[in-house]
């Protein structure tokens, strides 16, 4: 016992695993929509491409919140532009964007040499860049999220199940999808420093395919992931100290092993839940829900 | 309460619906047909005003409450969520709490048993029927208070005595002040029990009751296929495998 509350004896630690609680709770919360709205991919390649704003900012000595955040914009606006083009699709627009800005970042540091904030934090994350500015961040930004979650829940569920009729109801949808994508896009930023770039997108997905496991209900599922990414960052980073390796990893071997679990115990019930979550809308097309088919 | 005049709309350049005139009256009960890619549900979009025409107007009563029935297959059947969740969605603007008070569970409980579904508000929407996803939705559009419901599809991929129980409930809905209009592909068990039809192909090609709009001639500019009309208890009935003046068999047709 004594051995396991060791680390706690450090400020950097006890800091770290506050963020890294944190950060779990909020990519969970945040996940449910991801996952939901089919975003994964978005989650996934906005993270690589917020690394060449932080590689950039860490050159030039700028706030790298603030540089990696104007970055991450400036993708997506691209993403965005290149996609409402139709020349190509989505899914490639994010391929060639995010990786080419993340490549762009990875020559940024071996051209300039590293300075700054580390490269290896940034990829992998890492406990040890971790302070108080950060864990009033996070603790801050979750509780902020929540507090919009809760207060736009029904427009949350209704623009999420049902964007077109949603707005022919009234609800402002635009809003609320640009708010998805800014919270997104801070939750990356924020989570970025313990988690790394790289592992981001599976501490969005794994908390709440979980929770989408083990609930049919919307509300109880925000729950779940939230409580579960908790739970796999504070355990990750306790992890991460004990076996010396990257909390990154950590956090998200703690996240799969829980899936793996779940995924075992909730049995066919559980995998029904979550077909298509991913390629949500490949797999309705492939799905008609007639009376004998719609039976689960 | 809805008027289009000369409504065009286009998807990148490709027009979709040219030059269509539709008055929609408060005793409205139409059902549109036509081919697929024929604009059925984008001119249903137009009327729920989430399609902007690129030509002509569109007119709305103020006093336009409009509830949409979306094509089940466009429905998230995965989505985590239960049937009363799914109906108090009608419930969203304007509200800021989460939880529902206890006159929304009340007009939930409410339309649920109108809808003759009363009972299944735990449930999740995929663990129903086709029939019962289909309720579901309307009982959604109905929350609203809508002087007029549109439906997209409503009897597809459904059997046939769940396509008569839900023909019968719009029925009963229209005999209690409700306009509606649907789209179907269903000629001969929706649309020719409707009291107006309308058949589309990017433009109207013919209106009116089913007698005078399901005829062979309006039915070929529609479809591009010739059909033989007969007639049934007073109702147009379409046979659609005609060839050279009779009804044949696939098997005959392919040589067999």
């Amino acid at each position: 016992m004594g051995e396991l509350l060791r680390p706690f004896e450090f400020e950097f630690f006890r800091n770290g695993v506050i963020v890294a609680t944190f950060a779990g709770a909020l990519c969970g919360m945040v996940g449910v929509i991801v996952v939901l709205r089919g975003m994964s991919y978005i989650g996934h390649g906005l993270s690589h491409s917020i690394f060449g704003g932080y590689a950039a900012s860490a050159l030039i000595g700028v706030n790298y919140v603030l540089g990696a955040g104007l970055w991450g914009v400036v993708s997506a606006l691209m993403i965005s532009g290149v996609t409402r083009r139709r020349v190509i699709g989505a899914d490639a627009a994010i391929g060639v964007i995010t990786t080419a800005s993340f490549a762009l970042g990875l020559a940024l540091f071996a051209v300039f040499g590293r300075r700054g904030r580390s490269f290896d934090a940034a990829l992998f994350g890492s406990v040890l860049g971790v302070g108080s500015a950060d864990v009033w961040t996070i603790t801050g930004l979750t509780i902020a999220v929540a507090v919009a979650g809760f207060f736009g829940y029904r427009r949350l569920l209704f623009t999420t199940f049902d964007p077109e009729v949603a707005a022919a109801s009234g609800v402002r949808t635009g809003i609320v999808d640009a708010f998805v994508m800014l919270v997104l896009a801070t939750s990356i930023l924020a989570t970025m420093q313990v988690v790394g770039v790289t592992l981001i997108a599976a501490t969005l997905v794994i908390p709440a395919t979980v929770a989408r496991m083990l609930t049919n209900s919307f509300s109880r599922m925000l729950f779940l992931a939230t409580g579960i990414g908790g739970v796999c960052g504070f355990v990750g980073m306790n992890a991460s100290y004990h076996a010396d390796v990257q909390p990154g990893p950590s956090i998200v071997l703690v996240g799969a092993a829980l899936f793996t679990v779940v995924f075992v115990v909730t049995g066919s019930r559980g995998r029904r839940r979550t077909i298509g979550l991913i390629e949500r809308s490949a797999a309705d097309a492939l799905r008609a829900p007639g009376p004998r088919r719609a039976l689960s | 309460m809805v008027d289009l005049n000369a409504v065009t709309c286009s998807y990148d350049g490709t027009p979709v619906l040219s030059g269509i005139d539709l008055a929609v009256s408060a005793t409205q009960f139409t059902g549109i047909v036509g081919p697929s890619g024929s604009g059925k549900t984008t001119l249903l979009k137009v009327l729920l005003g989430t399609v902007r025409p690129v030509f002509g107007s569109v007119h709305r009563s103020r006093e336009l409450r409009i509830g949409y029935v979306p094509q089940v297959e466009t429905v998230s059947w995965n989505f985590p969520v239960t049937v009363s969740e799914c109906v108090l969605m009608a419930r969203t603007r304007g509200r800021v709490l989460p939880w529902r008070s206890r006159d929304e569970n009340a007009e939930v409980e409410q339309v649920l048993t109108r809808l003759g579904i009363e009972g299944l508000a735990g449930r999740h929407i995929r663990e129903l029927s086709g029939g019962q996803q289909q309720r579901v939705f309307i009982a959604r559009a109905l929350l609203g208070d809508p002087n007029l419901l549109l439906m997209d599809e409503p009897t597809s991929g459904v059997d046939v005595r769940t396509r008569h129980d839900v023909l019968h409930l719009l029925d009963d809905l229209h005999d209690l002040g409700l306009a509606i209009i649907l789209t179907t592909h269903d000629l001969n068990g929706i649309a020719s029990h409707l009291p107006h039809v309308v058949c589309l192909n990017t433009e109207i090609i013919g209106e009116g009751t089913p007698r005078q709009a399901l005829t062979a001639d309006i039915l070929e500019r529609t479809y591009g296929a010739r059909m033989e009309i007969l007639e049934h208890a007073g109702m147009p009935v379409v046979l659609d495998h005609f060839h050279h003046g009779r009804v044949v068999p696939l098997r005959q047709r392919t040589g067999s």
